[in-house]
């Protein structure tokens, strides 16, 4: 679906209107995955390995089933195989089969009638494990003698002799490589590497499930895509899909992290094995080591650039752990990795290796940040050595309308020269700096998605407008989108109301991810608005007995097209809502599509730090963020998501990471030892919106969520890197690794 | 197993519960007395969700025992408007966009009142210092210090 041709004067796209769910989330009215309670219900609890890595030769569950009060054990044994790999995949990361792969795999489930019995429960079941060797690191599951975490899952296109532990090859490029680096007046060559991350929703992940012995099944749960939910979980119970009614609740913060299934499958069993509705919350440290967290990475990066700034060559060598399942997310690393370059000769491999740590699950512009953070290091390390300036260089090298990018396609209108003179007129970029202090950038990318979409507009008897979507809204979207239902129908934004539906009551669409929903749920509501106003006009043209051409629908209103079509006085949709059932009946309209078109993001970040050569410790001074949205349909929530993925980056950069001990289990599963920033350690986050239409959505919209997570690492590695003279080329710089780096 | 028999006070209103003993106040608040509002996101005081007034003093409810709670007052999230007009902290976060997902503003919410009672004219960097025990993870903290301000402001000027 195309920009639209003509040049249109918003009414109510880019406005600041309030939240149609505000008031209930500041009154605590909101509910969200733990808030629903069911008559009967009981509470489940999870036992997992306290073993990285185990066989499981027997399960003893009699004595917990003999507890008062327990009234189900689920184990592996209670559900299906699945249909395909990948599914079996999430299932065995919901409840182990033949081994426990991690520290906190779940092996065995309860549903007792209180927290206290379950848990009580859980220490009643007896498992016998024979605990096998494990391996958590990336160089150490290449080693030929590491461990092999799951057999039978290497690469089929792996050269001969590849690690078993290997389960993804792959390669993005184009050009002469060697002729670009002999053109070069410098090259250099760097290895990073970036730790495990989570996603820190502050909710942890929580659901109620109902199973009735005719097989019918309700879900109420915390998810970004309760579609997926639902086909993954009637896979998993061996349940028509339609018997089971998955309803979103509000979601307390996903990123990623809540694409997949994690307890849902397990709350299900027990419930249709208790023949009682069962609510299963995690805890946070479940939600450390069992829920997934993103990739950490080991990259080699090459690149060569002449005296005045141009790169000539340019190859990545990405290794990206995921846990213990094949993981398919280096190829997004290796796609995304010199996106934001015009390059004749570009190379960027990638593998994906196994380890004993829970599956990884999407973390916003997932694969990228990693990738991206090593080749912006090394382009400001090559601009240091050349004395040349970094904003100038990407801006010499930048990808533009036309460039044949890194990953294949070739650019339409895109938004990164644009976004990168923004940061070069800002007056962050010329600020003075004082001892200790250095200034770092970085351009960050994301592709965007569309997917399958399907909305539904009701006309209401009084002329309001009710709009169905199927989109669980993490961060303001029912708003935007009765935004563009009202800009398109013409009429004000507070007659427009946005639900999100369950999976009973409209059909499928995918997972809110890929910073999908404002294009392609708006870029559906659009159409059905048009759909809606298609008819409008029918029954306009019925009444006044001309031909339906002759209608044209303007501010809220049908009108006659022009002098010829006839002298009427214009048909509010109030007026036509009224009649609607003289007139054929309801009105409604309707939109389904599978959409591409999403226009690709580019984002710089611009950053200022100073670092206490005592202490190591990074203070943040300024930030800025500079980002193409394409068209800002609510500004405050476009801002909101840059600066949420900035400080997300920024706790990526300098604090967090998964910490394995030696004996492969977790140490830090908990926000005290798992420090996300908190209020204190930031400055305002300053942004600047820039719209460069994306000629894919017919009001120039781009997804924004993702791509502010990608620029912090490198432009606090950068920044940082100035400020001390040294330069690390591993994440978090924590204050002892600082140290280290001042030391020399 | 026994249970306790508290008589406390919540949001204004005498109430009466029976809990285990080692129950916290935020399992009997959510569990038990159906205030929802005040949310669970790590149960080891780390995050703030749960926050709420003992006594006016601003706690961790997770980490509060609810037998703790007898002969007390507690104040929550669910009692911070009048009626249907919203306290002024609540109409600035919706002005202010000060919320994503939300899951974390009841806590912030709280917080926020406890500070303000105690300091109607906090600077940015107190209102920063004083909320770094609230985690959020959707707005990078910009848009809520906005307006915790902007309420101050308000709430200033009577």
């Amino acid at each position: 679906m195309a920009l639209d041709d003509r040049k249109r004067a918003f009414k109510v796209v880019g406005t600041r209107v309030p939240r149609p769910d505000g008031i209930d989330k500041v009154t605590g009215r909101a509910l969200y995955g733990a808030d629903m309670s069911a008559p009967g219900m009981l509470h489940g609890a999870i036992l997992r390995s306290p073993h990285a890595h185990a066989r499981i030769r027997a399960i003893d569950t009699s004595r917990a089933e003999a507890l008062p009060g327990v009234k189900a054990v689920v184990t592996s044994a209670d559900f299906c195989r699945a249909k395909h790999s990948f599914n079996q995949d999430a299932l065995d990361h919901c409840m182990a089969r033949e081994k426990a792969l991690y520290d906190g795999h779940a092996v065995a489930a309860v549903a007792a009638t209180s927290k206290s019995a379950a848990r009580a429960a859980l220490e009643l079941i007896a498992v016998e494990y024979e605990v096998l060797p494990h391996v958590t690191e990336i160089e150490d599951a290449l080693k030929p003698d590491a461990p092999v975490v799951q057999e039978d899952r290497r690469a089929r296109n792996a050269p001969e002799g590849t690690h078993p532990n290997v389960t993804h090859v792959v390669s993005f490029g184009h050009g002469d490589l060697e002729a670009g680096f002999a053109r070069a007046d410098r090259v250099i060559e760097r290895s990073f590497r970036t730790a495990a991350t989570h996603q820190g929703y502050i909710e942890p992940h929580a659901c109620l499930a109902s199973v009735t012995p005719d097989g019918r099944g309700e879900l109420w749960c915390c998810t970004q895509g309760h579609y997926y939910v639902r086909e993954l979980c009637a896979d998993f119970l061996g349940m028509d899909t339609s018997q089971l009614r998955v309803t979103a609740s509000e979601i307390g913060g996903g990123f990623g992290g809540k694409t997949t299934v994690t307890i849902e499958p397990v709350a299900l069993a027990l419930s249709r094995k208790a023949g009682r509705p069962v609510k299963l919350v995690m805890s946070r440290d479940e939600v450390f080591r069992a829920s997934g967290p993103t990739v950490s990475s080991w990259s080699d990066i090459k690149i060569g650039m002449t005296r005045d700034g141009r790169i000539t060559a340019a190859q990545a060598m990405l290794r990206y752990q995921g846990g213990a399942f094949p993981c398919g997310t280096v190829e997004l690393g290796a796609m995304s990795a010199f996106a934001a370059y015009d390059l004749e000769a570009v190379r960027a491999d990638g593998i994906n290796v196994m380890t004993n740590r829970p599956r990884q699950a999407a973390y916003r512009a997932p694969g990228a940040p990693m990738a991206i953070y090593a080749v912006e290091s090394t382009v400001d390390e090559l601009c240091q050595e050349l004395g040349l300036d970094p904003l100038e260089v990407r801006l010499k090298n930048a990808a533009r309308k036309g460039t044949k990018s890194a990953y294949g396609p070739t650019f339409d209108d895109i938004g990164l020269v644009a976004t990168l003179e923004a940061a070069k007129a800002h007056p962050h970029y010329a600020a003075p700096l004082c001892p200790n202090q250095g200034r770092g950038l970085s351009c960050g990318f994301w592709f965007n998605f569309g997917g399958n979409t399907c909305v539904t507009l009701n006309l209401d008897a009084d002329g309001t407008v009710g709009v169905t979507e199927g989109n669980p809204d993490i961060g303001g979207s029912r708003a935007s989108i009765s935004m563009m239902a009202a800009e398109e129908l013409g009429i004000p934004y507070d007659k427009v109301r946005t639900i999100v539906a369950d999976t009973a009551s409209l059909g499928f669409n995918d997972v809110t991810d890929g910073s999908r929903v404002t294009f392609a749920v708006g870029l559906a509501t659009i159409e059905a608005a048009r759909d809606m106003i298609r008819k409008m006009c029918a029954r306009v043209a019925k009444i006044w007995d001309i031909d339906e051409e002759a209608v044209i629908w303007e501010d809220g209103c049908a009108r006659p097209a022009g002098p010829n079509a006839g002298d009427f006085e214009p048909m509010s949709i109030a007026e036509i809502a009224a009649i609607a059932n003289k007139t054929g009946g309801p009105i409604a309209g309707h939109h389904e599509v599978n959409a591409d078109g999403a226009g690709v993001s580019f984002g710089v970040h611009l950053v200022d730090v100073e670092v206490d050569p005592e202490t190591g410790h990074t203070k943040i001074l300024r930030y800025t963020v500079f980002q193409d949205a394409g068209k800002a349909v609510h500004p405050d929530y476009v801002e909101g998501q840059m600066q949420g993925g900035a400080v997300q980056g920024i706790g990526w950069a300098l604090n967090e990471e998964y910490i394995y001990g030696e004996d492969g289990r977790l140490q830090n599963p908990g926000f005290l030892d798992y420090r996300i920033p908190v209020a204190s350690d930031l400055p305002k986050i300053d942004t600047v919106i820039l719209e460069i239409p994306n000629p894919g959505h017919p009001y120039g919209v781009r997804g924004v969520g993702e791509t502010s997570i990608v620029p912090p690492l490198a432009a606090l590695s950068n920044a940082v890197a100035r400020a001390i003279g040294a330069r690390l080329h591993e994440l978090p710089m924590s204050p002892p690794r600082i140290l280290q780096a001042l030391k020399g | 197993m026994s249970r306790i028999h508290v008589r406390t006070t919540i949001n204004g209103d005498a109430v009466e519960y029976l809990c285990e003993a080692g129950q916290s106040l935020l399992d009997v608040l959510r569990d038990d007395l159906g205030l929802t509002g005040t949310k669970e996101g790590c149960g080891t005081g780390d995050c703030g969700a749960c926050s709420v007034l003992l006594d006016g003093r601003l706690v961790c409810s997770c980490l509060v025992l609810a037998a703790e709670a007898d002969q007390r007052s507690v104040e929550t999230v669910e009692g911070l408007a009048d009626g249907d007009r919203l306290h002024p902290l609540q109409q600035k976060f919706l002005d202010h966009a000060a919320l994503q997902c939300g899951i974390c503003t009841p806590g912030f919410l709280v917080a926020a009142r406890a500070l303000l009672e105690k300091n109607p004219t906090p600077s940015e960097t107190d209102v920063r210092y004083w909320l770094a025990g609230n985690l959020c993870r959707c707005t990078g903290y910009d848009k809520i210090v906005a307006a915790v301000m902007d309420a101050a402001a308000q709430m200033r000027k009577g």
